[in-house]
């Protein structure tokens, strides 16, 4: 699904600097990343969604290489092919849930809102238990369901990979295992891959494999 | 497209507030000179569409602007000293037809129009219901005081007493409504017109009594000397001219020196009312004559200039105003960074993004525009009565 080769990052003018050899990641993996703050992983996960491109080295995602698809092509293959979950859930004040969900389909014109999408929207909203806040906006939603939402928003779209940031990061002790459960739930079910940074250690029991930052070389240039 | 207005909508029914109050101000700066420009516009071609009717205006010395503005809009008072036969003399030189005008009573709020039938022809006044002046104390109503006196042929209205407090001050007078002319859209349609003797009877210069020289009315006679009677204060004044005591109307004195307002001269042709107008300017004989279509251009070529003022100050409050409403959308931008940034960074296009902020802006300037259009339709239905009003509140 995922396969780096040779990657070199720098932010213009910054001094950090992340390296990664090679790094792969097969279908329907689940993988953790892990590291210290600043050491790399929200870069890390924005490089795989092709939301910022590598100084040097190959991404390929899903058979695509990134960094030669156009900028129009990289936001299309992304929206249709990547679910992304932010820490602070990032749902749209002025929308309501199901707003959100069908948030993709209205700011791409790549994607067209069908039949399927709304049934699709119904069985992930019933799978995730937020059917009766559907209706309701962001703010009246507790930080569970609003991750839930969120994650549901992610999935809206039936993408192959799924990249979460620290998803849990707000979320108390009880509502991170949930949370974590049912995300893990839903991208087994949907047969996705999943890629989720963390630095909480007591959720990494649960995926195939965890990367540690430190492993990358990651840190600043000299 | 449609997903866009969407979320637009969604924002701005969100922060209906912010939103109402943005509207409001575009609303305000949009309206205001379009409002202004329009009244003016349309006022002044009604008002200078009046004075060009109305060839030429005679009055007593005094302002002009008072002359015509009384006698084409019968507001406030007519500079006094024009005597009646003034209609005569003019009659005499061939060269207009004369109209007395003959006006300062007023029936509830209309106001008392003292003329001739001449004047329905002249000012293309046809009668929509009943008939014509036929006999002193009948009235014909213009529609709109026929609507608010709710008055029609059959009808009387009463002429209201110049002051309650004066007990020795013209009486009310009932007048017979016997026609309702058809609506015009000029001044005409809120006046009650009767003629002028009716019109001198309101202010009590004519008057009507039982006949003292009939015995049975010697309860009334004070004294008896000569041909000479006079009454007492048992004596009773009519307040109703009817076809029974018609007879018994008088006036002491002659009627040539009878107070008018005004006379509308309407010359035969052009070079008669050159010639008429020479005749009266520049001589002593205590009459003015005026053309009420250069008396209004002067007036209008003066609130014209003052629009200039005004619209140049709209101008500055717009200015600042579109300025703070930028300012507050790109504030605005500034504080939805990290929706803008999640919109990107699930898939969104710049343009996409610049899209939704931009129909959130359309459709705020698009529901000012409305809005703006819908009260200027308002004023535009209104603002003829408006802006008369502004204009002519001064002088009533």
């Amino acid at each position: 699904m995922i396969k780096l080769r040779n990657l070199d990052f720098r932010y213009p003018g910054g001094v950090f600097h992340l390296r990664v050899p090679a790094l792969d990641v097969r279908e329907r993996e689940r993988v953790a990343i892990v590291g210290a703050s600043g050491s790399g992983k929200t870069t890390m996960l924005n490089l795989l969604a092709g939301i910022i491109l590598p100084t040097e080295g190959a991404i390929e995602v899903a058979a695509h290489r990134l960094s030669t698809l156009s900028d129009s092509d990289r936001r299309t293959f992304r929206i249709s092919r990547i679910g992304l979950i932010f820490q602070a859930f990032e749902l749209l004040e002025y929308l309501t849930v199901r707003d959100n969900l069908l948030l993709p389909y209205r700011i791409s014109p790549a994607l067209e809102e069908s039949s399927d999408t709304r049934a699709q929207l119904e069985r992930l909203a019933a799978e995730t238990g937020i059917t009766d806040r559907l209706e309701r906006r962001p703010d009246e939603l507790s930080q569970g369901e609003r991750q839930r939402a969120a994650i549901c928003r992610a999935l809206i779209t039936a993408p192959q990979l799924i990249l979460a940031d620290e998803p849990t990061g707000n979320l108390d002790p009880d509502n991170k295992r949930r949370v974590l459960d049912l995300l893990l739930a839903q991208v087994a079910g949907h047969g996705a891959t999943l890629v989720m940074v963390t630095h909480d250690h007591d959720l990494l029991d649960p995926f195939d494999r965890v990367i540690d930052m430190r492993d990358f070389h990651g840190g600043e240039s000299p | 497209m449609r997903d866009v207005l969407y979320l637009a909508w969604r924002y701005l029914a969100f922060n209906r507030w912010k939103t109402a109050i943005l509207v409001a101000a575009i609303t305000v700066i949009m309206f205001l000179p379009l409002a202004l420009e329009l009244v003016l516009e349309r006022s002044s071609e009604r008002l200078r569409a009046r004075a060009a009717a109305t060839p030429l205006l005679i009055g007593a010395p005094g302002s002009p602007l008072e002359l015509a503005l009384s006698s084409l809009y019968f507001s406030g008072e007519a500079p006094a000293g024009l005597v009646y036969s003034s209609v005569g003399e003019i009659h005499d030189t061939g060269l207009a037809l004369a109209i007395p005008l003959q006006l300062g009573h007023r029936i509830g709020a209309q106001p008392v129009v003292g003329t001739a039938p001449d004047y329905f022809g002249f000012r293309g006044l046809p009668l929509a219901d009943g008939r014509s002046l036929a006999i002193t104390g009948e009235a014909v109503l213009g529609a709109a005081a026929a609507t608010s006196l709710q008055a029609g042929p059959g009808d009387a209205v009463v002429t209201s007493p110049e002051t309650v407090f004066d007990v020795t001050g013209t009486y009310p007078i009932k007048l017979r409504v016997v026609g309702v002319l058809a609506p015009s859209g000029s001044p005409d349609d809120e006046a009650v017109f009767v003629d002028v003797r009716t019109a001198w009877i309101i202010s009590g210069i004519g008057h009507g009594h039982e006949d003292l020289a009939d015995p049975g009315a010697s309860g009334s006679v004070l004294k008896r000397d000569g041909q000479n009677v006079v009454g007492n204060a048992a004596l009773v004044q009519y307040r109703e001219i009817t076809p029974d005591n018609l007879a018994d109307f008088h006036f002491h004195g002659d009627t040539a020196g009878f107070p008018i307002s005004a006379v509308i001269a309407v010359p035969v042709d052009e070079k008669s009312g050159v010639l008429l107008e020479g005749r009266y300017q520049g001589t002593d004989s205590g009459v003015r004559i005026v053309r009420p279509a250069g008396i209004m251009d002067e007036l209008l070529a003066t609130i014209f200039t003052v629009r200039q003022y005004v619209l140049a100050a709209v101008a500055l409050v717009a200015a600042a105003t579109i300025a703070t409403i930028a300012l507050v959308f790109l504030l605005s931008i500034r504080l939805r960074r990290a929706e803008i940034l999640t919109m990107t960074r699930i898939g969104a296009a710049p343009g996409r993004v610049a899209a939704i902020l931009g129909a959130e802006i359309m459709l705020v300037l698009l529901a000012s525009s409305v809005l703006a259009a819908l009260l200027t339709w308002l004023v535009t239905a209104w603002g003829d009565e408006l802006f008369r009003w502004v204009l002519l509140s001064g002088y009533q």
